[in-house]
């Protein structure tokens, strides 16, 4: 017997479908075209978990541990442009999510947090698992929502959608009562979101774009200073034109890798603290400093009162907090990265008519420099692998459409400088809060986004042991990522300040994970016991075999324990507290440069 | 320095928290804030009065501007703004001071709005030195308590905030 199938009448404009609100935050989530989210339930989000049981549109990706959620959303966003979805139960599972939130609000990462509540009428009498999340993350978000009835839920989807994606993006919380996901409401779609005080200045003013244009055509020393902005407008397209009309040298920002092709050859690497020599004093010796998304963040900047002296500053950003916050910008130019650089490409053209800049004793200076310090490393004298030639490697191997996702330390650091990177969005970090333990779940999220990328997470003895339980995730999941640990058996960037600035007192940063320690946790047993192929690498002739085994398996997780050693230190470095032109090339060796 | 802002934003629960936790973040302590309807159904206007100087007040102020229920701030220029501030005070009276005292609240303009044997309470409006100078008066009396409003300020002249706001 057949029968035929009667199409259900998925209601009329005049009679709107009824839906619970946990219905209503599913139905609006694949109506907003989200297709993967990832968390863990609990008491207060069980509603919104039976509806999403049954959803075709949307995958669900169990994790571990909530901070796991927020790490893979961010790795998802950051790596496709597109933006993250995490979910957790009130209580502890919001509050883990917290390190990922501040993570997203530092780094401007589109992060959609849905987060269950309490009862409405059991808030604010310490029911079990209630906090005010909305409170707790009032600093650390774009914005926040609390709702309690299912009418509300559509708009206030609709609404967090918009704020995480436009503008400067970030992350935004919607906390949910149990009673709301419960309670039914008629669904409308598409609602009315009604934000009168929330509106983005995209497209920048014609005089400042003109003045900028001028200063651009004068100097003779420019510089583009690139940051994490220019990712997340995808402006690297417009970049590109401007940077190679005007022939002025680029740096890229630890949020910027990938922004500007490395290949490029008016690339001169990261600035900052661990920058290279070029492109820290390219900056230090600049007459014009063009900031394009970029936050003079301290890490970059050093000192602010020495950091580019010379230099005037035309500063670029969507986010008008942003401009003058550190350093008063001569043209200060609110917009769209993308828009203001097509613009200015077109003003300067203009512009050329009247002025012909010459970049050549520029380049002449920047050469030699390059010339003279460029990056690289020492073999350790111990014997043991060297971290920087193993990262080298992998990004070797790998090549450039590879998704590369660091923890936080030297190994993050060394990944930044010595991988290669010619697209943007293939470089996932934590830039601006740090956060150990942000490279596997991040590379998680970034291989469901992308499965077609190999995808590494390049990640530090410690860091793995903050969030190696997203390997179960990825094994369960078929989320084939592979995991370099750069062993070097501590908390390497905390020993190397303590080798440098603590007369070596290494208090408190032996993990013994690695050479000539007990070795605990094993990490080969543990990508064992996890469903994950285990490699352990002791010698520089394993390398690449265990890149290439590594980038071959695909059907399971691929952890490789590389063996380093622990005297590796990261170079250049700017100490802290000082100006940048007191960079340092290598341990107490400081180039020359010019002072005006 | 001090500085008057003026605020229009979405009265939505929350917002004073944003607001105030804005401040907070960077050390600045709010003088005084009076928080109301405004003329427009579901905003408020809040009035804050700050002391600190012109850069990290224009970054504050930029900070604030990016909170979503925040549609408008203007700082208040004092020679084109009217200032009023509100208190009640309770000051203690026996039979030889009750007439000098009201003498004073009559003085001042003030109003006497409740009576008591040993004790009136006196309302008076103004701005900040006349209702400092009122306090100084009656002070040698004994002041039990006082209750104050923020600062209400509004700009002189035909010109509104919300008319400029919602113009374009």
């Amino acid at each position: 017997m057949s029968t035929e199938s009667t199409p259900v009448p998925k209601g009329s404009p005049s009679r709107p479908e009824i839906l619970t609100g946990s219905g209503a935050i599913l139905r609006s989530l694949e109506l907003l075209g989200i297709t993967d989210v990832f968390g863990l339930p609990g008491g207060a989000i069980m509603p919104f978990y039976d509806e999403l049981m049954s959803s075709k549109g949307i995958r669900h990706i169990l994790v571990r541990h909530e901070q796991g959620a927020g790490h893979a959303a961010e790795g998802y966003a950051s790596s496709s442009n597109r933006v993250g979805v995490a979910i957790a139960t009130s209580g502890p599972g919001a509050t883990n999510l917290v390190t990922a939130i501040a993570d997203a609000h530092m780094d401007s990462v589109p992060l959609i947090a849905i987060t269950g509540q309490v009862f409405s009428t059991s808030m604010g009498t310490d029911a079990f698992q209630e906090v005010d999340i909305v409170g707790i993350t009032m600093p650390i978000t774009k914005h926040s929502f609390l709702v309690t009835r299912p009418e509300d839920i559509p708009a206030t989807i609709a609404a967090a959608y918009h704020i995480a994606t436009t503008g400067r993006p970030g992350p935004v919380l919607v906390d949910v009562t149990k009673d709301c996901q419960q309670n039914s409401a008629p669904f409308v779609w598409p609602p009315k979101v009604d934000l009168p005080g929330y509106r983005p200045v995209t497209k920048a003013h014609g005089k400042q774009i003109q003045a900028a244009a001028q200063l651009l055509a004068e100097a003779k020393r420019p510089v583009f200073y690139v940051g994490g902005g220019v990712i997340r407008a995808q402006a690297s397209p417009e970049l590109l034109e401007l940077a190679e009309l005007v022939g002025a040298p680029v740096v890229t920002t630890l949020m910027a890798r990938g922004a500007f092709p490395d290949s490029n050859r008016l690339n001169l690497g990261m600035p900052g603290m661990h920058g290279t020599v070029p492109a820290v004093l390219a900056i230090q010796e600049s007459d014009l400093l063009i900031s394009l998304g970029a936050r003079f963040d301290d890490r970059v900047t050093g000192k602010p009162s020495e950091f580019a002296p010379h230099a005037k500053v035309i500063h670029v950003d969507i986010d008008p907090a942003e401009i003058s916050k550190i350093r008063l910008a001569d043209v200060p130019i609110v917009g769209d990265a993308k828009d203001v650089i097509a613009d200015l490409t077109v003003a300067f053209r203009d512009a050329l008519t009247s002025t012909t800049p010459d970049l050549t004793e520029w380049w002449v200076r920047l050469d030699s420099l390059r010339a003279q310090f460029p990056l690289g490393y020492d073999e350790p004298d111990d014997g043991l692998l060297s971290p920087q030639y193993v990262i080298e490697r992998i990004g070797q191997i790998t090549g450039p459409e590879a998704v590369y996702a660091a923890g936080v330390g030297q190994h993050q650091m060394w990944a930044a400088q010595f991988i290669k990177y010619e697209r943007p969005n293939a470089w996932l970090n934590s830039g601006g809060a740090g956060t150990m333990g942000y490279g596997l779940p991040a590379a998680m999220g970034a291989k469901v986004a992308e499965p077609d990328r190999t995808v590494w997470a390049i990640d530090g003895d410690g860091c793995f042991q903050m969030t190696n339980q997203e390997l179960a995730t990825c094994t369960i999941n078929r989320i084939p990522i592979k995991v370099a640990i750069i062993n070097n058996s501590s908390l390497g960037m905390v020993r190397q300040w303590q080798t440098l600035f603590y007369d070596g007192r290494h208090s408190f940063t032996d993990l013994n994970t690695g050479h000539d320690t007990v070795m605990i946790p094993d990490f080969v047993k543990m990508a064992d016991a996890y469903g994950a192929l285990g490699i352990r690498v002791t010698k520089k002739e394993d390398v690449d075999a265990a890149i290439r085994l590594a980038n071959e398996t695909n059907d399971r997780p691929v952890v490789i324990d590389f063996i380093v050693s622990r005297d590796s230190m990261v170079w250049p470095m700017v100490p802290q507290g000082v100006g940048n032109s007191s960079v340092q090339y290598a341990r107490e060796h400081a180039p020359e440069w010019e002072e005006e | 320095m001090t500085h008057v802002l003026s605020l229009l934003v979405e009265d939505k629960p929350g917002l004073l928290t944003r607001v105030a936790g804005l401040f907070a973040r960077r050390g600045f302590n709010i003088e005084s804030l009076a928080v109301g309807p405004s003329e427009i159904d579901g905003l408020s206007r809040i009035t804050v009065v700050v002391d600190v100087e012109e850069l990290p007040l224009e970054q504050v102020t930029k900070q604030l501007n990016k909170l979503v229920n925040v549609i408008k701030i203007v700082e208040l220029d004092p020679s084109q703004t009217v200032e009023r501030e509100h208190m009640l005070i309770k000051v203690r009276v026996d039979n030889s001071t009750r007439s000098q005292i009201l003498e004073a609240a009559t003085l001042f303009r003030a109003r006497i709005v409740d009576v008591a044997t040993d004790a009136l309470v006196i309302e008076v409006t103004g701005d900040t030195a006349k209702v400092q100078a009122l306090l100084k008066v009656l002070e040698p009396y004994g002041i039990k308590e006082i209750a104050q409003s923020g600062l209400l300020a509004i700009g002189r002249g035909g010109k509104s905030i919300t008319e400029r706001v919602f113009k374009n």
